[in-house]
């Protein structure tokens, strides 16, 4: 088990290098640092002489090093637009956005896992047909229209929930991190974005549950469990269920991880001032920093969570926890 | 008349298809007693696993029993509620599947396979399981069982898995135990030890045994009985003393023939000629005509029945005597 979770932190490190190259390169042939120092009104010869002091003119690599070593003590440059260093403007942004994927995610494994099981159980009941209706239409909407529709519904016409912003927050952490989550205000105006951002993954969840739950229901140890005498609940609910989570993790990680990129959608549409709107600004006004910054910070979150998923994996499978191997 | 353990008879089971329904097993009926052994042969296909099955109502859909009764214990099990096949699967009848690397559960450990077997049926403590689990684990000679427990399926090679499977069957101290192709998914050199290790046990504890194959050889050694099966349907049953010496079927003569060691050495094993037929395509008649060198007149109209033929003490479904 430890050597396959050091297996899994190297590979996890050599995949934030690549993507930090990427950055960099990114960095390198769009960004324009003097011009994020100085602005565009100073004379020629002086920015020759800054590029030269700040390393600019140096080789191709011994920059990237450079950068590097910054990343590694999150300096990632001063935003063009914020006059802030980058990583700090990010970390301000990020308690919105991980809010929202968070409370997106509970909501998905809560409903996704009771929905697919019964689904696998009892394919052919009514309520099934019409749980597996329901995911199709609603894994083919994409994730702004279904917020424009919400918006449309409860808040244009049923004046019941608000449509942007994330409502009253508390500071917490010493002021790190501002929460939605503990005012009445924060958790209604989390509602409708929590909604919109999970109703992709939702029923791809709920799907990706049957189809697994349904192929354990078809191999002999189930089988073999019925000609135990088992009772049906520990069929389905212990032995199918075990087998099911493995597959389901592993893909769910992934998922996880995608469900960032919808929040840029999501948070745009309902203006939420989390880093998936900061990353569209930042575009908008050729903030290569921030931009990078976002890029670099996105990736660890994605690795990360995939590090964490696939050793959680391994601490369920016996094969990986006690061989090490997959 | 004494009772029999189990009776079963004219079990008809149906997969119902989209394009209609296949009957898998036809009027199909054998008796076993208490701590006697019963062999099914026939070709792949001919409908044994279906049979061994649905004794204890476990067909996999789209299959189900379509007609005839088992009585066992004073129960017909085509009839009885789920609650009750429940308490006799594991318990009064277990099953020993064909491949030892499916049947266990990859992700529980063996000691959690076999107790809540137990605890499944009886009201006992867990570690009251746990210790009989040792002692049947002890009864099939895997080393150390204590430690062995709690170890998982994927840290034990094929033969000590099916081991650990017959001791799974032997639990609940059952009174039958039906083994479907144990010995055919395993490496060649243990197959007689997994064999013999079973009928060993089966005897020590009079344990009544279907035992499933396509090998005649291992049935003629093992059983006191066989049916010997084609297309769905038993086509000649009786001892196995008498079918082995005198088969009267000419199908089964053809497996005799196609034994090992039936011919002088170095020769080339017989083979039946031809193929069982598919479920959709069926012939008319006797199912067996068109791969029977005796076959005509009625073998191409007309099912033969399963009776006594002549003065043998046995029954066969062939129109030829
Ligand atoms: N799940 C199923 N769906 C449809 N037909 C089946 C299914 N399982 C078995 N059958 C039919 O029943 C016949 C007998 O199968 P089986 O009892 O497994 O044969 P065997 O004698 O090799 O154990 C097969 O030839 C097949 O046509
Ligand atoms: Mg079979």
């Amino acid at each position: 088990m430890f050597a396959f979770i050091t297996r899994r932190i190297i590979q996890a490190v050599v995949v934030m290098l690549i993507i930090s190259f990427i950055g960099f390169t990114i960095k390198h042939h769009v960004g324009d640092p003097v011009r994020e120092l100085v602005g565009v009104s100073v004379k020629a010869s002086e920015r020759e002489a800054l590029r030269e002091k700040l390393g600019l003119n140096d080789p191709f690599f011994v920059q990237y090093k450079n950068f590097l070593k910054n990343a590694v003590r999150g300096d990632f440059g001063i935003s063009y637009f914020f006059k802030k260093p980058a990583a700090q403007v990010i970390l301000e942004k990020a308690p919105a956005t991980l809010e929202l994927v968070f409370a997106s995610s509970i909501l998905i494994i809560i409903l996704s896992i009771p929905l697919g099981t019964y689904c696998a159980i009892k394919p052919k009941s009514i309520l099934s047909r019409l749980i597996m209706g329901m995911s199709i239409v609603g894994v083919s909407i994409p994730v702004f229209l279904t917020a424009i529709m919400l918006i449309f519904l409860f808040s244009v016409n049923l004046h019941i929930l608000p449509s942007y912003g994330r409502g009253e927050t508390v500071a917490v952490f010493g002021g790190l991190w501002d929460t939605g989550f503990l005012t009445i205000d924060g958790l209604k105006h989390l509602i409708l974005p929590v909604i919109a951002l999970s109703s992709i993954m939702l029923p791809l969840f709920i799907r990706l549950i049957r189809a697994e739950m349904m192929e354990v229901m078809q191999t002999e140890y189930i089988k073999f469990a019925f000609a135990k005498g088992l009772s049906k609940k520990r069929i389905w609910f212990v032995h199918a269920f075990k087998n099911t989570l493995l597959p389901v993790i592993t893909v769910g990680g992934v998922q996880l991880g995608i469900m960032i990129a919808y929040t840029i959608l999501t948070e745009t549409v309902f203006q939420w001032q989390g880093m998936g709107f900061m990353f569209l600004e930042a575009v908008e006004r050729s903030d290569t920093s921030l931009l990078v910054a976002y890029l670099m910070f996105v990736g660890v979150l994605f690795v990360g969570v995939n590090t964490v998923v696939d050793i959680i994996y391994g601490l369920i499978n016996p094969k990986v926890r006690i061989s090490g191997t997959k | 008349m004494m009772e029999h353990l189990l009776e079963v008879n004219n079990l008809e089971v149906k997969f119902k298809l989209r394009t209609g329904e296949l009957t898998a097993i036809d009027n199909v009926g054998f008796t076993l007693d208490k701590g006697e052994r019963l062999g099914i042969v026939g070709e792949s296909g001919a409908g044994k696993s279906v049979t061994g099955f649905s004794i204890i109502n476990l067909i996999s859909k789209p299959g189900y029993i379509s007609g005839g009764e088992i009585m066992f214990e004073g129960k017909d099990l085509t009839r009885v509620s789920e609650d009750v096949l429940r308490h006799i699967r594991g318990n009064r009848i277990s099953m020993i599947f064909q491949d030892p690397m499916m049947t266990l559960n990859p992700v529980f450990t063996i000691g959690e396979q076999m107790a809540e077997t137990i605890l499944a049926h009886k009201n006992i403590s867990r570690k009251d399981a746990l210790e009989i689990s040792v002692e049947k684990l002890r009864q099939v000679h895997i080393p150390s069982p204590e430690t062995r427990l709690n170890q998982y399926p994927h840290e034990f090679s094929g033969g000590m898995r099916q081991r650990i499977v017959i001791a799974i069957s032997l639990l609940l101290d059952p009174a039958i135990i039906i083994a479907d192709e144990p010995t055919t998914a395993l490496d060649v050199t243990i197959q007689a030890e997994i064999m013999e290790l079973l009928l060993e046990l089966c005897e020590k504890n009079d344990t009544g045994m279907i035992l499933i194959t396509h090998d005649l050889g291992v049935v003629s050694q093992v059983t006191e009985k066989i049916a010997v099966m084609y297309a769905g349907r038993i086509v000649e049953i009786g001892s196995t003393e008498n079918i082995v010496a005198n088969p009267l079927h000419p199908y089964t003569k053809g497996l005799i023939k196609a034994l090992p060691g039936s011919r002088g050495t170095g020769e080339k094993l017989y083979q039946i000629p031809g193929s069982m037929p598919n479920l959709t395509e069926m012939p008319k008649g006797c199912a067996f005509h068109p791969r029977c060198e005796l076959a005509e007149g009625e073998c191409f109209s007309k099912v033969p029945e399963l009776i006594q033929r002549g003065n043998f003490r046995r029954l066969a479904a062939c129109h030829k005597f």
